[in-house]
């Protein structure tokens, strides 16, 4: 059996008398896009935010291609070949969209301790920064300012900086929240088409969304792991609409 | 493609242009400054100038981490002292004819104390900036504060160093072929220190590492998720701010033939603080403008009045206030082609 690429085992987290993350088991192989589903409340982010880094968690390991990065900083762990988009966009607003790809690419050059030349003018980053904002529909709008682009462009974004990072395992945090219909499909469209290339764990309240793309599902209540399968099984499972449905009647 | 990112920068070319003249008329006023001076009969106006030239360093100097890097450090005037301190100890030790710490010779030669000023002004800050930048927000504040106080009560403690009095230089340290008595001479020494400081500053700032401080300065979280480390990024701008503020300290020093704990004050880190966000943060010629304002508007009212503090801050307070992001940012509204 060849190892998953990401590998989660026992991991906890506790706030106080509340468990955040209560005994997570997940491994994806490569390839595979997962979905993350669970009621406001169940612990998802909490969940990403340990596996990116930026949230320590109290016990259990985390292993991306079989080494453990349970206790990297976030950007050792972006090196490692993990990316992320946030549920509620980080961006730099002062910068354009093609300043902010092209410091996702920069990343990947090595060091930035360099004084002297303007970075701006670096063709081979800037060419490459302007083909990943193309391939997400956001070429039009490589010089705007980004605190002034909208919503689902802000989205898009996120998603070109993640894929500059040429990660190998993709964690987005509900990336179709606070997108329009049309907005959804799109970023529906444009996910799709990056199955199977890259591996994803995806965290999202949209099922339509989740139904249509995911490979498998798990389903987060409380910090634990009720109920894994194919969207079919989820679908069909007991467990999860009650977790979702509320207990009793409704 | 990437050729529709390059013709939209296209248009800019014309204010490009303007922008290079502004400059352009800037260093030739700079340049004619004493010469204008001497034929208005102003005695003092040389001497005034060079000091906001000194200012323009140091506040350019904070201008990177506090404009650019988005670290807003209460304690840059350490640097300054410490700068200042450092040319003032190495003459005070070639006069005296002694060692510094029993092995270090004094000298009075201006090529050795600033880079020493600098050196031992980026040692400081890194001590410093390796604490405090592991903090943020209000506690970076607190932090660099403190330690510019502490270095401040070590010098009025020093009493081989004139205690509170400060250390009083007989005469400038010197350069080889120049005068650095002649009042015009170091006039132009402090054009030409800031003129190199301005290019270095320009050159950082658009460079990979100016554009990763810029970014750090807008969203950290994000640009961890880029695969950026904060703190070294931080930590190498602080030396350099540290540095430049090291760089006018000694030329402060050499300039008034003195140096005291006055240099150390929270209240000139707070007139530091004041030339670069008057001027205008994160921009390259608002220091100056910022320095230029502060220095004249004192010099200025306190001709006029003992309570010069008042309209002081009055003025201050409504050119920030109402000029969204300071001086440069006034004069950029009536330049065409810039948004």
């Amino acid at each position: 059996m060849t190892t998953p690429l990401l590998d989660v085992q026992g991991l906890c987290k506790r706030f106080g008398g509340l468990t955040a993350t209560d005994t997570v088991d997940l491994a994806l192989p490569e390839g595979e896009l997962h979905a993350l589903i669970g009621p406001n409340g169940a612990g998802k982010t909490t969940l990403i935010n340990q596996l990116v880094g930026s949230l320590e968690h109290d016990s259990g390991s985390i292993r991306l291609d079989g080494a453990e990065i349970g206790h990297l900083p976030v950007w050792q762990r972006v090196h490692r070949g993990l990316a992320r988009t946030f549920q509620i966009t980080q961006l730099l607003p002062d910068f354009t969209p093609l300043d902010t790809v092209m410091l996702a690419v920069q990343a990947r050059h090595g060091h930035s301790f360099r004084f002297f030349g303007n970075a701006r003018n670096d063709r081979k980053i800037r060419d490459e920064a302007m083909q990943h904002l193309d391939q997400i529909g956001l070429g039009a709008r490589a010089n705007a300012r980004v605190g002034d682009l909208a919503q689902g462009e802000r989205k898009q974004l996120e998603l070109a900086a993640a894929l500059a990072e040429k990660p190998r395992l993709l964690l987005l945090d509900e990336p179709m929240a606070g997108l329009g219909s049309a907005e959804s499909q799109q970023m529906i469209g444009q996910l799709a088409a990056l199955k199977g290339k890259i591996t994803m764990l995806i965290v999202e309240h949209d099922m339509e969304a989740v139904f249509t793309l995911a490979d498998r599902v798990s389903v987060l209540v409380y910090g634990k792991i009720i109920a894994r399968g194919s969207v079919d099984d989820i679908k069909s499972n007991e467990d999860v609409k009650v977790a979702y449905l509320g207990e009793g009647d409704v | 493609m990437s050729s529709e990112a390059i013709a939209q920068t296209a248009p800019a070319q014309p204010a490009l242009a303007l922008r290079l003249i502004v400059a352009a008329v800037i260093v030739a006023l700079l340049i004619a400054l004493p010469f204008i001076g001497k034929a208005l009969g102003l005695e003092s106006f040389t001497g005034l100038a060079t000091q906001v030239l000194i200012y323009a360093i140091a506040a350019m100097s904070l201008n990177l981490i506090l404009g650019y890097g988005g670290m807003v450090s209460f304690g840059h005037a350490a640097f300054f002292g410490v700068g200042g301190y450092a040319a003032g100890i190495l003459y005070f030790h070639f006069a005296d004819k002694s060692d510094f710490l029993g092995f270090i010779p004094g000298s009075n030669a201006l090529l050795i104390a600033l880079p020493v000023a600098m050196l031992v002004s980026g040692i400081m800050a890194a001590i410093i900036g390796a604490f405090s930048l592991r903090t943020g927000g209000v506690q970076f504040i607190m932090i660099t504060l403190a330690f510019a106080q502490m270095l401040f009560f070590l010098f009025v403690s020093l009493q081989t160093y004139g205690g509170d009095d400060g250390l009083i230089m007989r005469r400038r340290q010197i350069l080889p072929y120049l005068d650095t008595r002649d009042g015009t001479t170091f006039y132009y020494i402090a054009l030409a220190m800031l003129a190199a400081w301005f290019v270095l500053t320009f050159c950082i700032v658009r460079s990979r590492f100016g554009f990763v401080l810029n970014g750090m300065r807008q969203n950290e979280a994000r640009m961890a998720a880029m695969g950026y480390a904060p703190y070294p990024y931080k930590l190498v701008a602080f030396i350099i701010a540290g540095m430049g503020a090291g760089l006018a300290g000694a030329l402060m020093a050499n300039y008034l033939r003195f140096a005291s704990p006055d240099m150390l004050h929270w209240t000139k880190s707070g007139e530091l603080m004041m030339m670069v966000i008057l001027g205008g943060a994160g921009t390259l010629f608002g220091p100056l403008l910022g320095a230029t304002a502060l220095v004249l508007l004192e010099s200025f009212l306190t001709a006029y009045t003992e309570n010069w503090q008042l309209p002081l801050g009055i003025i201050l307070l409504v050119i920030v206030l109402f000029s969204h992001g300071g001086l440069s940012a006034l004069i950029r509204r009536f330049m065409p082609g810039k948004p």
